[in-house]
């Protein structure tokens, strides 16, 4: 008999691969008949009225893909905390969603990986400095929802370098971090001003900076915002300076995939609400002030008055919640990466529109 | 007896003939499966398969090339600068370990006790420690503490050093290569020739040592006036002229593979000298051969026939462990790729592209290799 147990494992073996196949089966036949139908509930293109909102609801719990090393956007600390302003928007998200912002499954992504993964439907949104560009929000298949800063690329040298402008920089090494926009606008504008220097790309931020802070390359490039936060971080952040010079424009927003607008309207307006609560002078501490007030506008946006929540497919005192448990704009910013944190940016176009800024929240009625 | 009937299950033929459609149906269906989950997956997420995006304008810039790149130039182009990069690591890197390699191994046989233990220590450590920590130690511990550019080292007054790179003397006139590459081919063959009179009709050979002194010095010759050497010149901008510039990326990653590979490759050569039997050594002693020449005319040769198998893996080892350079920005062809990939958004075609180019460069040298090994075994005739 045990002449023949080779042979019936090889049957039962190809046997077990042939039902696998012929389970799997199932998607071209699917496809075929509604193509834009999602048949395995795979996460990524929701199926006809099934958004990403209800999976967050129903697993109770938001999954954020953060940076993680950038200091004022989204950093861990030794003790495992997330904090910083990226991270802060997704603590308002499941405010919103949950009544408390602890109820968030931080990811720490790469600049390469970031899309890739939010595709995948790994994460439910990216709140990872990126920048909002046509080709990203077109062909890469992704959704951009409200600007959370306003950022441009800037450049940082050594003080004792001499270097003050671009030009300086000719037959020098720039360190560079893979991935994102930065690359693309330093060959830019070197280009336009035929500067001939020699770009070092590197994987990670962590090396591009310690490559910088070991002297490697005279200059390092990336947002004006990340700059100031890793110099922070850098031995002696007063031996350094950041140019004069803005290469881009970089308006930084969270990012949500294509066709799941229920999904990525509520990330837009979590980010509107903490800027219209600065707008109308709503805070953490005088949130149960403002609850009793008898101004219209603010009784709606409080949810004191009509179903603006509801509607959303949120708890109707959502904007309550994300004022009460994270804070308005300004607090946000303040503490994260204005006057109160190490990066100490002064507010500059983040601030509101009627302050002379470009943050702006469409009304909420 | 023969006309009982067989049941078919019973029946041998039956099965052999069953398996072979099934195991055919099987590989088919499941390679129909990825292939369909591939199309479908480009389908979804909305962008179309195809290669059309490499005649655009890159517009990103490399930090070295071989070929003149510029940002304006397309991502074919910039695909073509970094398989130039990752061969020109590959290829050196090959040369080196293959030397470091034998000496390290050969001199685990050493009589010299402090030699033999030095390279126990070496092999020991290399080989034990992964390939990317010693990249970026060698990166981030010895090239970027070396000093600026403005108070650079001078060695022997013809090699600068300094965080940016090694500047070595280079050759300037291609002539003097050809001449050399003749002269080598001619020694060769004299030397072949004065062999196989020593051998067959037992001549001293003074006429062939006679000639290839000739060729020796005008070897030696063409080596210092003939090659226009040329001596990097650092200018008051600190900007090189002259020279062969190499950047401490580039010496960071080969140094981490050589010295790597090298480890592994020693102990290959020990292993397959080992594996010569000890009558062969005693042998040649007996015939009056001293140590060296034991080492270089009897056991080497017989060695080689094991060690050019695993030779081939090492080799193969080198040259894709060389894309881990990417973590110390080399711009080789993964560091390019993943760029492009990155401003396309086409991983599917990139990672394609890098699997063929490392598949065709591996296939290349394990070709090579197999006629080596071919070379090196026992002829019988």
């Amino acid at each position: 008999m045990h002449k023949y147990k080779p042979l019936l494992l090889a049957i039962l073996s190809v046997l077990a691969a042939v039902t696998v196949v012929a389970c799997s089966a199932t998607v071209p036949t699917n496809t075929a008949t509604s193509p834009n139908v999602n048949p395995t509930g795979s996460p990524t293109a929701p199926a006809a009225g099934k958004s990403r909102l209800d999976t967050v609801i129903s697993r109770g719990k938001l999954q954020c893909g953060v940076s993680g090393d950038l200091p004022g956007f989204s950093f861990v600390d030794k003790s495992g905390k997330y904090s910083g302003l990226d991270v802060d928007l997704c603590r308002a998200i499941a405010a919103g969603l949950f009544g408390d912002p602890e109820k968030v499954e931080y990811r720490n992504l790469t600049s390469k990986e970031r899309f890739e993964v939010l595709k995948a439907g790994d994460v439910d949104l990216l709140s990872r400095n990126s920048t909002w560009t046509i080709s990203r929000d077109t062909s890469l298949g992704l959704e951009f929802t409200a600007t959370m800063f306003y950022d441009g690329q800037g450049m940082m040298v050594r003080r004792d370098s001499n270097i003050t402008r671009l030009e300086d920089l000719a037959g020098k090494s720039v360190c560079v971090e893979t991935g994102t926009t930065t690359e693309l606008n330093l060959a830019d504008q070197m280009r336009q001003r035929n500067i001939d220097y020699r770009p070092l790309v590197f994987e990670n931020g962590d090396a591009t900076y310690a490559a910088y802070a070991q002297g490697r390359c005279e200059g390092v490039t990336s947002d004006r915002s990340q700059l100031a936060g890793r110099r922070t971080a850098l031995p002696n952040p007063d031996e350094h300076t950041i140019l004069d010079v803005v290469m881009s424009k970089e308006p930084l927003a969270p990012v949500v995939v294509n066709n799941d607008s229920r999904w990525s309207d509520v990330v837009k307006w979590t980010v509107f609400t903490l800027i219209n609560a600065e707008e109308l002078g709503i805070d953490s501490k005088n949130l149960d002030e403002k609850l009793k007030s008898n101004d219209p506008v603010v009784r709606r946006f409080l949810g004191v008055e009509g179903t603006l929540g509801k509607d959303m497919g949120l708890p109707n005192d959502f904007a309550v919640q994300i004022v009460r448990r994270v804070g308005n704009y300004g607090e946000v910013y303040d503490r994260n990466v204005g006057s109160q944190s190490r990066l100490n940016l002064p507010r500059g176009i983040n601030q509101l529109w009627n302050k002379g800024g470009l943050m702006y929240s469409p009304p909420f009625r | 007896m023969a006309s009982a009937r067989v049941p078919i299950w019973r029946d041998d033929r039956f099965w052999k003939v069953t398996l072979q459609i099934l195991a055919v149906v099987a590989v088919v269906a499941i390679a129909d499966f990825f292939l369909f989950n591939l199309r479908w997956s480009i389908a979804r997420r909305g962008s179309g398969f195809g290669f059309d995006f490499l005649g655009s304008a890159a517009s990103f810039d490399i930090g070295e090339h071989l070929i003149p790149f510029r940002s304006s130039d397309p991502y074919g182009r910039a695909f073509g600068v970094g398989i130039l990069n990752s061969l020109k690591i590959m290829l050196v890197g090959l040369v080196l370990t293959t030397l470091l390699g034998i000496a390290a191994g050969v001199a685990r046989f050493s009589q010299n006790w402090l030699l033999r233990k030095i390279v126990v220590v070496y092999v020991e450590l290399f080989r034990n420690t992964p390939i990317l920590l010693q990249m970026l130690f060698w990166y981030f511990a010895v090239f970027s503490n070396l000093p600026k550019i403005e108070s650079r080292i001078l060695v022997l007054d013809t090699v600068y050093l300094s965080n940016r790179g090694v500047v070595i003397p280079w050759i300037s006139q291609g002539w003097g290569v050809v001449g050399l590459g003749v002269l080598a081919i001619a020694a060769l063959l004299t030397w072949r020739w004065r062999t196989r009179r020593l051998v067959e009709a037992g001549d001293p050979g003074r006429a062939g040592l006679y000639i290839l002194a000739t060729f020796g010095v005008a070897a030696a010759l063409i080596l210092l006036f003939g090659l226009g050497w040329s001596l990097p010149v650092i200018g008051t901008n600190n900007q090189v002229t002259g020279g062969l510039s190499l950047s401490a990326e580039y010496c960071s990653a080969l140094l981490a593979l050589v010295f790597y590979t090298g480890a592994f490759v020693a102990e290959i050569v020990r292993g397959g000298i080992l594996a010569v039997p000890k009558g062969q050594w005693e042998a040649a002693k007996a015939l009056g051969f001293n140590n060296g020449l034991v080492m270089r005319l009897v056991v080497f040769p017989q060695a080689l026939r094991v060690m050019v198998p695993p030779l081939t893996s090492e080799y193969l080892n080198l040259c894709k462990n060389s894309s881990l350079a990417v973590a110390i920005a080399y711009p080789e062809v993964y560091s390019v790729s993943s760029t492009i990939f990155n401003q396309t958004g086409r991983a599917v075609e990139m990672m394609l592209l890098i699997m063929a180019t490392y598949l065709t460069i591996d296939l290349i040298i394990a070709l090579v290799m197999n006629f080596i090994n071919s070379m090196v075994q026992i002829k019988e005739r």
